[in-house]
């Protein structure tokens, strides 16, 4: 156990090492991608355009500029971005923001992805399972910008309704208009990842139901509720764990939609920005934290797995 | 009861059983199996019609401005109302499938090529090539899609190519996971022995041999990630960052968004469009990937 952990370790290591030396060069060799243009502004002259890369550092040689970055990754001094605004300090003001909507929107994943996985299952070919089923279909066909767009914008045709729109709103200083704010971000956010959990649930419990133990459960004269509850279910969701773990990365791909969206001043936003503004100081860095971050979860999925199924160390 | 007439018996169950259907029955019954990727295939038909006969279909052009009033509800003159400028929604909608669907193709092609290039050689030689690439995919699967896509397509600047490069590359990984899977179970077949005995190549086994018995798995996937390829390209568009001059379906709906007041009709109908178009790849992906290889149901 210790061997593989020690192996994952190792081998994160290197992608994100890997990863951090693709972003760096990807971001330099690009003929455009100056980020001294943008500080710049408009009507920028040359000198004053040639002051602000000697500033910023990026005349150096790039083994020193990657060395600087790699110790600001680790300090955590992360420069300041293309409004003059610190790095570090947006990310402390923005990262509760996209953590609250990750979280409800895993939340919502789980809740909702798996008990219509079991119902889909147990009561297969039913009404409930068709539309379930159907459901989920179309959960993973909808874009969700799209269905963001319906959500903010139906209600206020109709009913002339609008959530609080404008500041992120903290969940100590109002929880009912906190919520009023991120639960439907949250919700348009879990549709897609709630519709893979729903079908991966039904066809794993639907193969761990034709096997024998269960028959023996059944043979015993278990209700079929324990059965389900007791024997089935817990066998049928171990591949579901994986695909949750999997599945942050796509939350957080979505949640630079969502925050653009509904207006959250969280990580995803700020990317979008810096990324839409070509402010690849801040951009690099980004992508960097999240990988690990991402690289993290799996590798605690997978670790997890490995601990609930030994054959898994060995392969 | 004799062996023989047990047999006998069984030849003539057998023939019973055996089905005695022409093709046209076969085919009726694969329709009758699978009404959804039925109608999937339907969905794609239509928008192909709509995209390679868009100027005979939409009743104006897409980019006339005032060929209704601002803002219009749906109507019969315009079935999906018109944007800002008086321009006709149904039209937009007609030609807008022409971008997601060469976008959506495209970038699906490319991606599989190179993917099923890459998988075959990391699985046929193995060792440290395999390692690498292997680990390479593990990343990359597990890295943000949309933070990389907007990554590539901001540093690649705004061309038709390029989007299709960018979309095609987040096609690769699953392409080449499965691919390699294929190959290390067909590499060790006597048919490859054979050929390595003749004194065939390596090139030669790979794309003579070995390629053909993993096509058609190549192809299932590349099916059923249409849709993703889809639903990129309007994510892009949307955020902006898809070919600026073009009618784009996601494009339309950020701009009804943007609007001020937004607008409800404007931003309904691109993005059903968008709905439809994911939907009926999907649906008929999952069809022909039950029909061709019902084992990999809940691996793709």
């Amino acid at each position: 156990m210790q061997r593989y952990i020690i192996r994952r370790l190792v081998q994160a290591a290197v992608a994100l090492f890997t990863l951090s030396l693709v972003v760096f060069l990807l971001l330099r060799l690009t003929p455009g991608a100056d980020p001294a243009l943008l500080r710049c502004g408009i009507g920028c002259k040359e000198e004053r355009r040639q002051a602000i890369r000697e500033e910023l550092g990026l005349k150096d040689n790039y083994l020193v500029q990657y060395a600087t970055w790699g110790k600001q990754l680790v300090t955590g001094s992360l420069g300041t971005d293309a409004n003059n605004a610190t790095v570090a300090g947006q990310l402390r003001h923005r990262l509760p923001t996209t953590l609250e909507l990750l979280i409800i929107g895993m939340l919502l994943t789980v809740s909702i992805g798996i008990s219509f996985g079991v119902v889909s299952a147990v009561f297969r070919n039913s009404l409930a399972d068709y539309s379930a089923r159907f459901a989920a279909i179309l959960g993973l066909a909808v874009p969700s910008f799209w269905l963001a767009t319906l959500v903010l914008l139906i209600p206020q045709q109709f009913w002339d309704y609008a959530p609080p729109l404008g500041r992120t709103i903290g969940f100590l200083d109002s929880p009912w208009d906190n919520l009023r704010q991120f639960v439907p971000a949250a919700f348009v956010l879990a549709v897609a990842s709630a519709a893979g959990v729903m079908r991966l649930t039904r066809s794993a419990l639907l193969d761990v139901m034709r096997q024998d133990y269960v028959r023996t459960a059944r043979a015993k004269g278990l209700r079929e509720r324990t059965v389900v509850s007791r024997h089935a279910l817990k066998n049928s969701l171990i591949p579901v764990i994986t695909l949750l773990g999997l599945q942050m990365a796509s939350l957080f791909s979505g949640s630079i939609i969502i925050e653009t969206i509904f207006n959250l001043q969280g990580v995803g936003q700020y990317f979008f920005n810096a990324m839409f503004a070509k402010d690849f100081q801040v951009a690099q860095t980004l992508t960097l934290y999240v990988g690990a971050v991402v690289l993290l979860i799996n590798l605690v999925v997978d670790v997890g797995y490995a601990w609930l199924d030994p054959r898994i160390r060995y392969a | 009861m004799s062996t023989a007439r047990a047999a006998g018996v069984i030849a003539a169950e057998l023939e019973l059983l055996a089905p005695r259907t022409d093709r046209w029955r076969r085919l009726g019954m694969v329709i009758r199996d699978n009404p959804f990727g039925v109608f999937g295939l339907v969905l794609i038909l239509v928008l192909a019609v709509f995209a390679i006969f868009a100027p005979a279909i939409a009743p104006f052009s897409p980019s006339e401005i005032g060929a209704g009033p601002d803002l219009a509800d749906p109507s019969p003159a315009h079935p999906f109302g018109a944007d800002d400028l008086g321009r006709d929604m149904f039209s937009r909608v007609v030609f807008g499938a022409r971008i997601s669907l060469t976008v959506g193709f495209l970038s699906v092609i490319v991606g599989t090529l190179v993917g099923s290039l890459i998988g075959m050689v990391s699985g046929y030689f193995g060792g440290a090539v395999d390692n690498f690439v292997q680990r390479w995919v593990d990343t990359s699967i597990a890295f943000p899609p949309l933070l990389g896509l907007l990554l590539l397509r901001q540093v690649m600047g705004p061309s038709i190519e390029t989007l299709i490069i960018a979309i095609g590359f987040f096609v690769l990984f699953p392409v080449i996971r499965i691919v390699r899977g294929a190959v290390l179970s067909e590499k060790n077949n006597q048919y490859v022995e054979a050929a390595r005995a003749l004194g065939a190549s390596t090139s030669r086994i790979l794309f003579l041999h070995i390629a053909p018995n993993v096509a058609a798995l190549a192809i299932i996937i590349s099916t059923t990630l249409l849709g993703t390829a889809v639903l990129a390209e309007a994510s892009l568009s949307f955020l902006g960052l898809g070919l600026p001059s073009a009618v784009s379906w996601g494009g339309d709906v950020n701009a009804a968004r943007n609007h001020f007041p937004p607008d409800l009709w404007w931003a309904f109908f691109p993005g059903a469009a968008i709905t439809l178009t994911v939907l009926g790849f999907n649906l008929f992906g999952d069809a022909l990937r039950d029909i061709l290889d019902p084992r990999l149901r809940g691996r793709l």
